[in-house]
């Protein structure tokens, strides 16, 4: 599960798992991509995009016919998949060596395993209005120095918290630091508050404690020499462990967190929505998920930073999260990256008006109005660093075993130390 | 009227006679020529072929690609060609996860069959017998059965919600505070929970094969040992039970292989959790080879299930199943 919404059409796709076989690691995927020759002079290629929900569902035809409109030469065949079949289909693919044109991609690890087998197209030097763009969004497609992805949305985690629990507990300003957070965790438990909603099924949002915290107290160069050398076992990962059991041991999270889900009937975002946890650390979708699981908490709701650690060297301006975009196969017609200069560039304002993106351009976070959704976007022009999500910036056994392992530190199954052991043996197997 | 104990062999007759008739060259040939067998032999083989393609496309191909692919240490894309020969099999039967897989599978099979197969067959046969409305009783048994899957899951996962759920509800009724909240949230209720929902949704499927299994038990046997004096129990532990043995035994042998394979009910209501003690091998298999894109180990464990699954299938077969398949693939034909 990467840390993306999980789409609410989940149990349709696990609906196709029932035909399950001993064979089923061995299926291959089908042929569909690939060059096309132009009969009738046009240039034409494959667009694959996860838009089946709104607004992009109806937002990204909308555009690309404008772009074929504009330009009659060129004609975009699109593909729009659930994102976990998505996932399925694009994995199939690329085992066959053949990618889409253009594909949704959230960078990171598995767009590094595509770069590294030779499928993704370089787009560093004809790519020269990234500029334009932030560069925290832009940074989950760099690999090398070399950019091989185009952003259309960026987000952040961090905590979102019900302001009428926290005056109940007597909490007058959200905590900045690691111990007033801990303190809080306690009053609010004395005031007979649930302190924290979590999804303890479904591991991602587990890791996402796991992650600041190393952040807080390793730094992010730790992390990222981390990937490279594939040692986890630094003193500042354990520590981060630590401190996650420092909380664990609070009991924070709701009865019978470990077999909640997220978006979940009774599951940690109808939990929040519905007023029965104090906080959530969450992504910036958390809101709209809240109202659509449970119900929507209006301006009682508030976003705080993850705190500092005492001690670590993060700052609260850091920030941990993801987005999504668009990369190229090799070899893709160039008038592919046109069409997505035009969807990011001259589109933007029209992607930021649906409410369901947040700003990748410069400057364009002045045009949203929405105060949850502006509060993410000021924090991510204001970071001063950026690490993707780890289950999606690692190879995704890694990104697996760091969920895993953070989920049985938090059920109290493994220590910080084995936590460390566990992801460094993963990368180096990897 | 022939003695009742000669029915069952004055069945078997008729049965072979229809399916002697399926290849008309035979009946109507007492004196086959050779050129005639032979031309049989290859219409078999012409009407034998869209099978066996299918057959060795969509089965044996497979098998073998997941077998070879074991071998490598591949991540899903470009080429396979990090031959590690037996590792992935070494390093699965040192993972404590895979081994507790194992062992989960063993509990679902030991409770299907002390539990769930006697609950089937009490079921089966109480609606055997006159009651009214029993064919009510035997469609409300067997509907859980017709539901897909994740349907089934979804509606359990919702019974037992923490704090909401039915099951929550009820265990509060009945003063079983302790169990509130826990179900599928907790290590320790995870499996129980579990079991009670595969039985629930199998157990009427097992009911309706042992209640066709006891009709076809001729009532004059049954007749036969009242007038000798048999009591109400010893009909069924000396007659019924000896002659429903043919259908118990694929009962037990459909439950362990479920057992084996199990993926889809878990799979939606826990993923496996929490933190592994659901975890079964199939579940263990997605995991790795759709998760973490580490298809040669996840292949490795699709092999070693499916070795499972056949080393009990030709065992259970060979000597299990043996007097009941007379005739079949295990003996080479009867005739």
């Amino acid at each position: 599960m990467a840390s993306t919404p999980p789409s609410r059409r989940r149990f349709l796709a696990l609906s196709g798992l029932t035909a399950l076989s001993v064979s089923l690691t061995a299926a291959c995927g089908g042929d569909d991509s690939g060059d096309k020759p132009a009969a009738d002079g046009k240039v034409t290629f494959a667009w694959w995009n996860i838009a089946t929900t709104e607004p992009g569902k109806s937002l990204f035809p909308q555009i690309s016919s404008a772009f074929t409109a504009a330009h009659p030469n060129i004609r975009i065949e699109t593909t729009s998949l659930e994102n976990e079949a998505f996932k399925s289909k694009l994995t199939a693919t690329t085992s066959s060596g053949k990618l889409p044109d253009v594909f949704q991609t959230w960078g990171g690890g598995v767009l590094q395993q595509q770069v590294d087998a030779g499928l993704v197209e370089d787009l560093t030097d004809a790519f020269g209005w990234s500029s334009d763009l932030t560069p925290v969004s832009l940074q989950a497609y760099q690999i090398g120095g070399r950019t091989y992805g185009v952003p259309y949305d960026i987000g952040m985690v961090g905590f979102w918290y019900n302001k009428k629990l926290f005056a109940k507990a007597g909490i007058t300003e959200p905590p900045a630091t690691w111990a007033e957070f801990l303190e809080d965790v306690k009053k609010l438990k004395a005031a007979g508050v649930t302190p924290i909603a979590l999804a303890g099924k479904e591991k991602w949002p587990g890791h996402y404690y796991w992650a600041y915290l190393a952040m807080r107290v390793a730094g992010l160069p730790a992390l990222q020499q981390a990937a490279t050398t594939k040692d986890f076992t630094g003193a500042g990962f354990v520590q981060a462990g630590t401190r996650l059991k420092e909380l664990v041991d609070l009991q924070p999270f709701q009865t019978a967190f470990l077999g909640a889900g997220y978006a979940t009937p009774g599951g940690q975002a109808a939990t929040m929505g519905n007023g029965k946890a104090a906080m959530e650390l969450m992504g910036q979708w958390a809101p709209s998920v809240q109202q659509d699981e449970g119900a929507d908490l209006g301006a009682d709701l508030g976003f705080f930073p993850f705190p500092t650690v005492d001690g670590g060297v993060g700052q609260a301006t850091e920030v941990f999260g993801g987005g999504g975009g668009f990369a190229l196969r090799k070899g893709a017609p160039k008038e592919a990256l046109d069409f997505l200069k035009f969807l990011v560039l001259e589109n933007e304002s029209k992607l930021l008006a649906s409410n369901g993106y947040l700003p990748v351009v410069k400057g364009a976070e002045r045009q949203l109005t929405d105060a949850n959704k502006k509060v993410v976007a000021d924090s991510l022009v204001k970071a001063t660093g950026f690490q993707l999500f780890l289950d999606q910036a690692y190879p995704p056994a890694v990104g697996q075993e760091v969920n895993d392992s953070v989920a049985d530190l938090i059920a109290g199954k493994k220590t910080p130390e084995q936590v460390t052991r566990s992801i460094t043996e993963a990368a180096k197997g990897a | 009227m022939p003695s009742s104990v000669a029915a069952p062999a004055k069945d078997k007759d008729p049965a072979e006679e229809r399916t002697g008739g399926a290849v008309p060259v035979h009946s109507h040939a007492p004196a086959r020529s050779l050129p005639r067998e032979l031309g049989s032999w290859a219409s078999i083989a012409w009407f034998l072929v869209p099978a066996l393609v299918l057959f060795l496309v969509f089965v044996l191909a497979p098998i073998a690609v997941a077998v070879h692919t074991s071998f490598f240490k591949w991540g899903g894309i470009g080429s396979m060609d990090d031959f590690v020969g037996f590792e992935n099999y070494t390093r699965l039967f040192a993972d404590q996860v895979f081994l507790g897989d194992m062992g989960r599978g063993l509990y679902l099979i030991v409770l299907s069959i002390t539990v769930q197969l006697p609950f089937a067959l009490f079921t089966a046969v109480l609606l055997n017998q006159k009651l009214r409305g029993r064919a009510v009783y035997r469609m409300l048994f067997f509907a859980p059965y017709i539901l897909s899957e994740v349907v089934t899951a979804v509606l359990f996962t919702m019974i037992f919600l923490p704090g909401d759920g039915m099951a929550d509800h009820l265990a509060g009724a009945l003063g079983l505070e302790g169990l509130q909240g826990k179900w599928l949230a907790d290590p320790s209720t995870v499996m129980p929970t579990l079991f009670v929902v595969m039985t629930w949704k199998y157990f009427g499927f097992h009911m309706m094969l042992l209640l066709a299994g006891l009709q076809s038990i001729p009532r004059e046997i049954l007749d036969a040992a009242s007038i000798d004096g048999a009591g109400a129990w010893q009909r069924f532990r000396y007659v019924t039970l000896p002659l429903l043995g043919p259908t118990i035994r694929i009962s037990v042998f459909l439950s362990v292989i479920g057992a084996i394979q199990l993926f889809d009910l878990v799979w939606v209501m826990t993923a496996g959790g929490p933190n592994h003690s659901s975890e079964t091998m199939a579940i263990s298999m997605f995991q790795f080879g759709f998760k973490r894109y580490q298809v040669g180990y996840a292949s490795a464990i699709s092999v070693v299930l499916f070795m499972i699954s056949l080393v009990f299938s030709l065992f259970y077969q060979r000597y299990v199943l043996r007097r009941d398949l007379s005739g079949a693939v295990t003996t080479g034909g009867g005739r």
